[in-house]
């Protein structure tokens, strides 16, 4: 078998001299160095996507499993706050994605102003999602297992307060009392808030990552760090972004628009 | 006489930088690996003292069945929850990714690290604070769930030990899933421009393939040990069926990752074996393709086989019947490597080194536990042994027999790039022989007394129950394997002081990493540009006696490894591109 | 290494079954091991072919020299993979279909099968009939009935828990099957030889998991027939006696009656003693406490002890609660 080189692919560079700011040192050239970064970061959102497929799977379950349960249970969701974090999110994805192209093209002030909307967006959505969280503490529509819930198999576990103004609306447009419910079809309310504050509490995990991600973005943006040839932190940081907003694309026709 | 490519006493890796922070904040691949290996040595002192702990209690005569006392049952569920535990998520899953990997793969790439060296900092950083989680069990209770953490037991009445170890295998999961990360990109965009996927050594393969499964299962874990996490400080319900949750999920979700699992233990292992037989046979190894191949397969079947464990958990029969055929079909490429192994051999010019001595044990201790997994797999057979000792045995050949032997096999094989000395001819092979003898008397007589109904997680069997045979004789062979064990260390930490100095390449191995001196310079290699054609092309380098080593049969000017041999001007014919830059 | 641990490690071979299996005392354990013995022959035969080469070729073409050069041979054949990928495969669905034979029909028990309902809880075994007889645990050759059966009938087994996994497993029957908290799982065998035979629990499932074990009773039908018609109602005895079968079959598992400590602590004497509780609160023991720490162990824990018990609000009747507090009143 002949030998052959991998001479072209150590380019030119030799050993430190001619080395560009931005590569580092194990790298051979600025493209390898990017398209390993963008590798890296597809697969860590592909490690995103299979976590929160466990809750996914649950959310399949259960609801192939008691689809009337959560038929009923989607009523104590406001679809309204549901919708407006949606588009909230929606414009993020767009003013991150316009902040690529700014650090790509050397904007350094829209980069930072974009970044800064994203991260207004973000706290936005967690303003209404706290907003969301309190109501259902407050009314007690929590899983079986807290303390307040209203969602509770034996009708003595759950307090007093709670009982006299739990009521919603059953299939045939009638109110009726939660505590007069079948326990079992209960039971099933609670596990379906079960999963609801899962799949919710750990998307909201992920915005505040997201949102501490963008913060350390910004305070190296205003640096002007960034520049047409080293944009890979904010190319990457924007995808994860982006994933954050397309689970909760998924997680608000599931959980809020099941009727 | 020093070996004139062991750079011990000019400048090298070990000791380009001094002081603990050199080491502890060291971004090099080559210190991470080491110091993964030493990390995973001391778990596995860990792990194996409570390995003791359980053989001794249940040693007949040790305890006496009628009078053991909570506090003593207590005290053997903990051990085997933390044995368990331990060599799984500390030692068996980090072993040869990240220690060897680590170690291994970029120079065997010709690079000078993985592609993201902070983040395999940061792996490391992450096991140990893992690693400290766990050890933090054993001074606020008593963690006793068993390594599988099954709910409604695991979030019922068990103290906050369970928080404490989830949380432990939480992070440990994500080192693991980092490493894996680095490897696929490393190996992806790393490698040198004509090294193409099918001119990559098999052990690359192998550790790409295991990469594969632990980005993809490994969130799973993550995600469940979570939510158990969740369940049990919050009772959110989700597993609990007072709730109204399922029990059987929680299952579904740990074996989807812990199956997978198994073979990020396994497949490394295979990768270390396909190195040692090409080498020690001096051969290319035989059905390349296939054996890169079956890798994959491997780690795809894996995928879809977990059901194996729930044959009798109340999933539905369709769901059984189902996994059952899926499971024989990862036996398929199990068995195409260990043919191709062997067929390495024929003809070949076998040398009965360590490293292969392993290599050649394993075979057979990979066989029986690949075997014994066929009466698992089917399900008449699976509901008699179904959590009992068979089940035991069979998973132990093959973490322990192939996996670890293949570990130890790997650390003998790459010891002297490691630390440039030669560990001991006679006593590494006396270790190895008290090892085999000691595992193979702890582990067979345990598949006899599980088909005979022996259950496992048992703090003791009384007479009665006709056990005592078993136990006695495990016990016997757990403690030589101990000697056998600590004796295999021995021999490396003398050698580290006291071995003879290794030359760049003592095998004759024709993978890059053999090509840079012993130990390797700081970047790994001194000169850029390497030559790539077929990995196992054992005519680039041949047995030179003053050496004691194997030298390259077509050397550069530039090359150190060569610099103070005289090089016959025949064979030196530097083609034009490999001109030096 | 003395003479008796050397009897001891040869005493298997002179137990019950052969070699590898205890007595076949079902009509499905000779299948389980007619399978076991199939996969085994094929299995050793490869495993003798896999070491038989390793050993021949690693010695016939072993390196004599340093730097001896391997003779030219194939890097690969593809007829010859197919070979060795293919005959594995054919064996291997043999295996398959055998074994999913075997197993679908375990899972199928016949129409006329003889129902009885086996309760796990953490740490005893409990069997009920629908005549109304109820057993417990047992051991072999020690007191307790354990599951009584008669032989030659088809039983039904219907597994339930109530706290955490167990598995009911019964090796001379060779089947096994857990039980689930929640929901309900079935097992079926026809015992085929009068005897005992161990039941153990095969899920991990606590301190006490190993004494968790029980066993079979297998009686001739009239033997079986005169034992139900012994059963009679508990309602039909004293009240003590009554709470004294109880106890043994839902309590004596976790409490003595003789002051030992088991996992709770010993209940004899114990009634109109003052307990320490964890929190340092003191308690006198009354009908009233008995009853509550009978239906919800957690609300009041006695110092020294772990909260480990399964409440059994919803298994015991009043009748029956009234009893046991009767049993454990009369012991001193």
């Amino acid at each position: 078998m002949s030998s052959t080189t991998a001479d072209a692919h150590a380019g030119g560079h030799g050993h430190g001299h001619d080395h560009p700011k931005h590569l580092a040192h194990h790298f051979e050239t600025l493209e390898q160095q990017y398209g390993s970064g963008k590798l890296g970061i597809w697969t860590f959102l592909l490690t995103e996507v299979l976590f929160f497929s466990a809750l996914f799977v649950a959310y399949t379950m259960y609801r192939a499993q008691y689809p009337e349960v959560f038929q009923f249970a989607s009523q104590y969701l406001d679809t309204n706050l549901g919708a407006i974090n949606t588009i909230v999110l929606l414009f993020s994805s767009l003013t991150v994605a316009w902040g690529v192209r700014n650090a790509m093209l050397g904007q350094h002030k829209m980069l930072c102003i974009n970044l800064l909307l994203t991260l207004a967006c973000a706290g936005g959505f967690m303003g209404i999602k706290y907003v969301e969280y309190s109501h259902k503490f407050h009314e007690g529509t929590l899983w079986g297992g807290h303390v307040d819930s209203i969602f509770k198999a034996d009708p003595a576990d759950i307090s007093e307060t709670m009982k006299e103004h739990s009521h919603a609306w059953n299939g045939d447009g009638e109110l009726v009392a939660v505590k007069d419910l079948d326990p079992v079809f209960r039971q099933r309310l609670g596990l379906f808030f079960a999963v609801y504050f899962c799949l919710t509490g750990l998307h909201g995990i992920h915005v505040l990552i997201g949102m501490i991600l963008l913060t350390w973005l910004l305070l190296r943006a205003m640096k002007k760090e960034f520049g047409p040839d080293h944009f890979g932190a904010i190319d990457f940081g924007g995808l994860y972004w982006h994933l954050v907003d397309l689970i909760w694309i998924f997680l608000f026709p599931l959980l809020y628009l099941i009727s | 006489m020093t070996p004139s490519t062991n750079t011990l006493e000019r400048t090298n890796y070990l000791n380009a930088t001094k002081g603990f922070m050199s080491w502890f904040w060291t971004i090099d691949h080559k210190r991470l690996g080491l110091m993964y290996m030493w990390s995973v040595v001391a778990a596995f002192i860990l792990g194996g003292f409570f390995a003791l702990k359980i053989r001794m209690t249940l040693m007949p005569g040790a305890v006496d069945f009628a009078s053991q006392t909570a506090e003593q049952m207590n005290a053997y569920n903990n051990a085997f929850t933390v044995h368990g535990a331990v060599m799984i998520f500390l030692v068996i899953i980090p072993s040869i990714p990240a220690a060897l990997g680590n170690f291994v793969v970029p120079m065997m790439l010709g690079a000078k690290d993985v592609a993201f060296p902070r983040l395999n900092r940061f792996s490391y950083h992450l096991w140990i604070i893992g690693a400290l989680l766990f050890t933090g069990t054993f001074f606020i209770g008593n963690l006793d769930t068993g390594w599988t953490f099954y709910p409604p037991y695991s979030t019922g009445s068990t103290d906050n030990t369970v928080i404490l170890a989830t949380l432990g295998a939480f992070v440990l999961g994500f080192s693991s899933i980092f490493t894996g990360l680095n490897f696929i990109v490393t190996i992806h965009k790393m490698r040198p421009a004509n090294m193409t996927w099918f001119r990559m050594p098999l052990f690359l393969w192998a550790i790409y393939a295991t990469a594969v499964i632990q980005i993809l299962a490994t969130p799973v874990i993550g995600i469940s040990l979570l939510l158990l996490l969740v369940e049990k400080t919050m009772s959110i319900g989700i597993f609990n069926p007072e709730l109204g949750g399922d029990p059987v999920f929680f299952q579904h979700l740990f074996w989807f990752y812990s199956h997978p699992a198994v073979y990020i233990m396994i497949l490394p292992g295979m990768g270390v074996m396909s190195e040692l037989f090409a080498t020690f046979s001096r051969k290319p190894i035989f059905g390349y393709k296939s054996i890169a191949m079956s890798s994959l397969a491997i780690a795809l079947f894996s995928f879809i086989v977990w059901g194996h464990h729930m044959f009798l958990s109340g999933q539905s029969q369709l769901m059984s019947v189902i996994f059952s055929a899926l499971t024989f079909s990862v036996a398929v490429p199990s068995a195409i490597k260990v043919f191709n192994w062997i067929a390495t051999m024929y003809k070949g010019s076998v040398a009965f080194t360590t490293p292969m001595i392993y290599g050649m044990s394993i075979i057979w201790l990979f066989g029986i536990g690949g075997l014994t997994g066929l009466f698992l797999a089917t399900l008449g057979t699976d509901v008699q042994f179904h959590d009992t000792y068979f089940v035991v045995a069979h998973f132990h050949y093959v973490m322990v027999g192939s996996a670890l032997f293949g570990f130890i096999g790997g650390i003998y094989y790459w010891w002297p790039k490691m630390y440039g000395r030669m560990a001991d001819n006679f006593w590494t092979k006396l270790a190895w022989f008290m090892s085999f003898i000691g595992f193979n008397l702890t582990f067979l007589p345990q598949f006899v007394g599980g088909s005979r109904g022996m259950p496992r997680r048992y703090a003791g069997y009384g007479t009665e129950a006709g056990y005592d045979s078993f136990n006695y004789w495990s016990t016997i062979g757990a403690m030589i394997l101990a000697v056998g064990l600590t004796m295999a260390l021995g021999t490396l930490i003398y050698s580290m002081f006291r071995g003879r100095k290794a030359p760049s390449n003592p095998w004759g191995g024709v993978t890059l990493e053999w090509q840079t001196p012993t130990p390797p310079p700081e970047h790994n290699f001194e000169i850029d540009a390497f030559p790539v054609g077929d990995p196992y092309d054992m005519n680039l380098c041949e047995y030179n006696g003053e050496e004691e080593g194997f030298l390259p049969v077509n050397p550069r000017a530039d090359d150190p490894c060569v610099a103070d041999v005289a090089i016959d001007p025949v064979y030196f014919e530097p083609e034009s591109e490999n001109a030096p830059a | 290494m003395n003479l008796s641990a050397l009897l001891r490690a040869a005493a298997w071979l002179q137990q019950d079954g052969d070699y590898f299996f205890p007595v076949e005392a079902s009509t499905n354990a000779g299948e389980v091991d007619r399978i076991y013995y199939f996969i085994f022959w094929v299995s050793a035969v490869s495993f003798a072919l896999i070491v038989g080469a390793t050993i021949y070729f690693a010695i016939k073409y072993r390196r004599t020299k340093v730097g001896m050069n391997p003779e030219d041979s194939p890097h690969h054949s593809t007829s010859i993979e197919i070979v060795w990928s293919v005959i594995p495969t054919l064996f291997m669905i043999v295996m398959f279909k055998w074994g999913f034979d075997d197993y679908v029909d375990r899972r199928t028990p016949p129409g006329d099968a003889y129902q009885v309902n086996v309760h796990a809880q953490k740490w005893s075994w409990a069997y009920s009939y629908d005549e109304g007889a109820e057993t417990g645990m047992g051991w072999l050759g020690g007191e307790g009935e354990g599951l009584v059966v008669p032989v030659g009938v088809p039983i039904k087994l219907r597994i339930d828990s109530a706290d955490v996994l167990h598995s009911f497993s019964v090796p001379a029957f060779r089947i096994k099957m857990d039980a689930v908290p929640g929901r309900y799982t079935y097992a079926w065998f026809e015992a085929t030889k009068i005897g005992e035979y161990p039941v153990f629990c095969t899920e991990y499932c606590g301190t006490r998991h190993s004494r968790m074990l029980s066993k079979v009773q297998v009686l001739s039908q009239e033997d079986f027939d005169a034992w139900m018609k012994k059963q009679g109602n508990l309602a039909d005895l004293p009240p003590v006696e009554a709470g004294q079968k109880l106890f043994q079959r839902k309590c004596a598992s976790c409490h003595n009656m003789d002051g030992s400590k088991l996992i709770g602590p010993a209940l004899n004497g114990l009634y109109g003693k003052e307990e320490s509780l964890v929190g340092g609160a003191k308690v006198t023991v009354d009908d009233n406490y008995l009853r509550e720490s009978i239906l919800e162990p957690s609300a009041k824990i006695v110092e020294g002890y772990p909260d480990a018990m399964t409440p059994f609000a919803g298994q015991l009747s009043e009748d029956e609660i009234s009893w046991l507090i009767t049993y454990i009143k009369s012991v001193k």
